[in-house]
C-alpha cells in the first residue's frame, strides 16, 4: 500500500503534525510520498519524496488551489491511501480531494485494529471500524492519537510542484488570540467548569474551590460560548493546552478537544454525575457526584484544613 | 434572496448508548433527540441573515424518520420560513457522501443563494456533508465559522483555527458556510412563535425521488471504548466523598502540601 501524507503549514510555521502522518504510515507497514505547501526554509524530518509548493505563490488558505496542487500529486503518485490531519485545514480539505476523486473519507481515525481504521462516535462514547469500498480513500488522523515516541529523523527529497488555478475563496489574514487574561499553561492547580455548571452562578462554586486549593480557574468550551466566563480561561485545543500538578474537572463529559488540552496534567480528578463520561478515561479518579452539591462541602472542608 | 439550513437529529450525548442489533450504530429505543448543537448556530445564522436581508426566503432541510419533524418544528420556530423533509428511515446507514449526494439534488434545483450546515454532527463527527455539498454544487465553501457577515454579495467571515487564532476569509455568493459553536447564540422559540411554526408549510419527499447513490464507506462494527482501566471510581454523600477526595489529594498529589 501506498499513502499520500499531506502535512501543515501556517503563518510562516510547519506544523508538527507530519511525524503523526509518518507514524500512521509505518504502522500501516505502508509506503508513503509527502505534499506539502510549505517553505524550503522549514522541511519536515521524513525520509522520502516532498511535494513542495510555494505558500508565497499559492497562498496560506486557498482550498481551490491546494486542491489542484494535491490532485495532481495524486495523479503523479497514485496512492491507495491520502492522509491529512483532523484539523482546521485538513478537515476543510478532505472532502474537496475526496469528491473529486470519488473516494471514501474517513474522518478522525484514532486507531488501527486488524488493518481497519478506527474512529470515534457519540462523543467517544462508542467507536465504528470502518473500511473504505473505493480504491482510493482519504483519512484524517485525530490530533495526537498517532503521536510517535520519536521524531522521524530524515531529510527529505524535494520536488517542487506548482499550480496555475485560482480560488474562489479569498484569505485576509490572521487574527491573533486576545492578549491578556490568564496564562493557564503555568498555574499548578486548575479547576474547571463544564456545561455540567448548569448556569452561570454556579461558576462562583468552582472560582471558590480554585481559591481553595490556591489554583486557578478554567473552562470548557459550552462555557465559554455561554459566555459565563472569559475566553483567556478556555482549556481545549482552541483554547490553552496545560499541565497542572493538579486539574480538577467540574461537570466536564470529556470531549476530545477538551481532553487534547488537559490530558497531559500530573493528577487528573473528575467530578461527574455519569461515570461513563469519556473524562473518565484521563482522570486518575472520578468522583460520581452532582458537582453542585458536592463541590461547596469539599471547598468548606479544605478551607477548614 | 434564497436561503437553506441543513439541520439533523441527533440523541442528546449524554444518553447512555447501546450498540443496535445490526451492530453497525446505536439502539435507537430510550434515547432523546435533539437538534444537532452546530445546527442551532447554522439556523441562526441563517435566521439573523433573512431579518437583515428583508426580502428572503429560509427552508431548512432535514433527513431521516418521521420523528425527525418534531426537530424541524423547532428550527420553523426560530424564524425559518418552510421546512423540507427528506423521508428516510435509513439514513443512519448512509455515508456523508450519500448523505450530501441528496442535499445537492435538491438545492440544484432551488438555487440558493446561501445555504448553512453545522461544522460537523454531534454523533458521526465527519465533518464532511457541507463541504461535499458545496463541491457538489461547484460554489465555495468556507468551514468552522466564529463570526459571519453578509453584505453585496459577499461572505466575510472568521474561521476558527487552533490555539485560538482565527482566519479572516471571504467569498462570493452562492456559497455555503459551516458553523462552529460559539458563532452567535442561539434564540429559544417563544410561545406564539412555536403556534405559528405549525401552520408553516412542510414538504415530505420519499428518499427515492432524489436519486440515492450508495455509500462509499462501509461500517464493520460499533463498539463501546475498551474501558482502559486505572482511574479510581469513588462514590458516596457529600461529606463522605469529599474526605476521600482530600485523603486523595493528600497521598496522591502535592496540591494540599
Amino acid at each position: 500500500m501506498k499513502t499520500l501524507l499531506v502535512a501543515e503549514y501556517r503563518d510562516g510555521k510547519l506544523l508538527g503534525t507530519s511525524s503523526e502522518l509518518i507514524n500512521f504510515a509505518s504502522r500501516l507497514d505502508a509506503e508513503s510520498a509527502m505534499f506539502l505547501v510549505g517553505s524550503e526554509n522549514q522541511l519536515p524530518e521524513y525520509n522520502g519524496k516532498l511535494y513542495l509548493a510555494d505558500i508565497g505563490q499559492t497562498g496560506e488558505f486557498n482550498p481551490g488551489q491546494h486542491k489542484q496542487l494535491l490532485l495532481d500529486v495524486i495523479a503523479k503518485e497514485q496512492p491507495q491511501m491520502v492522509v491529512l490531519p483532523h484539523s482546521s485545514y485538513g478537515w476543510d480539505l478532505a472532502p474537496r480531494i475526496a469528491l473529486a476523486l470519488k473516494a471514501a473519507q474517513i474522518s478522525e481515525v484514532v486507531e488501527i485494529k486488524d488493518g481497519n481504521l478506527v474512529v470515534p462516535s457519540c462523543n467517544a462514547k462508542l467507536r465504528r471500524e470502518v473500511q473504505a469500498t473505493t480504491d482510493i480513500s482519504v483519512v484524517t488522523l485525530q490530533g495526537g492519537a498517532f503521536t510517535p515516541t520519536e521524531e522521524p529523523g530524515g531529510t527529505p527529497e524535494v520536488i517542487k510542484v506548482d499550480a496555475a488555478v485560482g480560488g474562489d475563496i479569498q484569505f485576509n489574514g490572521y487574527e491573533e488570540a486576545e492578549a491578556g487574561g490568564v496564562d493557564l499553561s503555568k498555574a499548578e492547580i486548575i479547576v474547571s467548569a463544564g456545561r455540567g455548571i448548569g448556569k452561570p452562578e454556579n461558576l462562583e462554586l468552582i472560582e471558590n474551590l480554585a481559591k481553595a486549593l490556591k489554583g486557578e480557574y478554567g473552562a470548557s468550551r459550552p462555557v465559554i460560548d455561554a459566555e459565563w466566563a472569559d475566553q483567556s480561561r478556555q482549556v481545549g485545543t482552541t483554547g490553552q493546552t496545560v499541565t497542572p500538578k493538579l486539574y480538577v474537572a467540574c461537570g466536564i463529559s470529556g470531549a476530545i478537544q477538551h481532553l487534547a488540552g488537559m490530558k497531559k496534567s500530573e493528577f487528573v480528578l473528575a467530578i461527574n454525575t455519569d461515570k461513563d463520561a469519556p473524562i473518565g478515561e484521563v482522570a486518575d479518579a472520578l468522583a460520581v457526584a452532582d458537582l453542585k452539591q458536592l463541590v461547596p462541602v469539599l471547598t468548606e472542608k479544605l478551607n477548614a484544613l | 434572496m434564497k436561503i437553506l439550513v441543513c439541520i439533523k437529529q441527533v440523541p442528546d450525548m449524554e444518553s447512555r448508548f447501546k450498540v443496535n442489533a445490526a451492530g453497525n450504530w446505536y439502539e435507537e429505543t430510550d434515547l432523546a433527540w435533539r437538534m444537532n448543537e452546530y445546527d442551532e448556530y447554522a439556523v441562526e445564522q441563517a435566521v439573523q441573515l433573512k431579518q437583515q436581508v428583508g426580502d428572503a426566503d429560509l427552508t431548512v432541510l432535514c433527513i431521516g424518520s418521521d420523528r425527525v419533524k418534531e426537530t424541524m418544528k423547532k428550527a420553523l420556530a426560530m424564524g425559518c420560513d418552510r421546512g423540507f423533509h427528506i423521508a428516510d428511515d435509513d439514513s443512519y446507514l448512509k455515508d456523508p457522501f450519500a448523505i450530501a449526494t441528496l442535499i445537492a439534488a435538491y438545492a440544484k434545483e432551488q438555487s440558493f443563494d446561501l445555504i448553512f450546515t453545522g461544522m460537523q454532527s454531534q454523533d458521526r463527527g465527519s465533518g464532511q456533508v457541507g463541504v461535499l455539498v458545496a463541491e457538489m454544487l461547484g460554489i465555495p465553501s468556507l468551514t468552522t465559522l466564529v463570526e459571519f457577515s453578509y453584505a453585496d454579495g459577499t461572505v466575510n467571515a472568521k474561521r476558527e483555527l487552533e490555539g485560538g487564532i482565527k482566519a479572516k476569509v471571504s467569498c462570493a455568493t452562492p456559497a455555503l458556510v459551516t458553523c462552529q459553536l460559539g458563532l452567535n447564540t442561539p434564540r429559544y422559540p417563544t410561545l406564539p412563535n412555536i403556534m405559528k411554526a405549525k401552520k408553516k408549510e412542510m414538504i415530505s419527499t420519499p428518499v427515492a425521488d432524489l436519486n440515492p447513490e450508495a455509500s462509499l464507506l462501509e461500517v464493520l462494527q460499533v463498539t463501546p471504548p475498551e474501558k482502559k482501566g486505572g482511574g479510581l471510581i469513588l462514590e458516596g454523600d457529600p461529606a463522605d466523598l469529599a474526605d476521600q477526595l482530600i485523603k486523595l489529594l493528600k497521598e496522591k498529589t502535592t496540591a494540599l502540601a
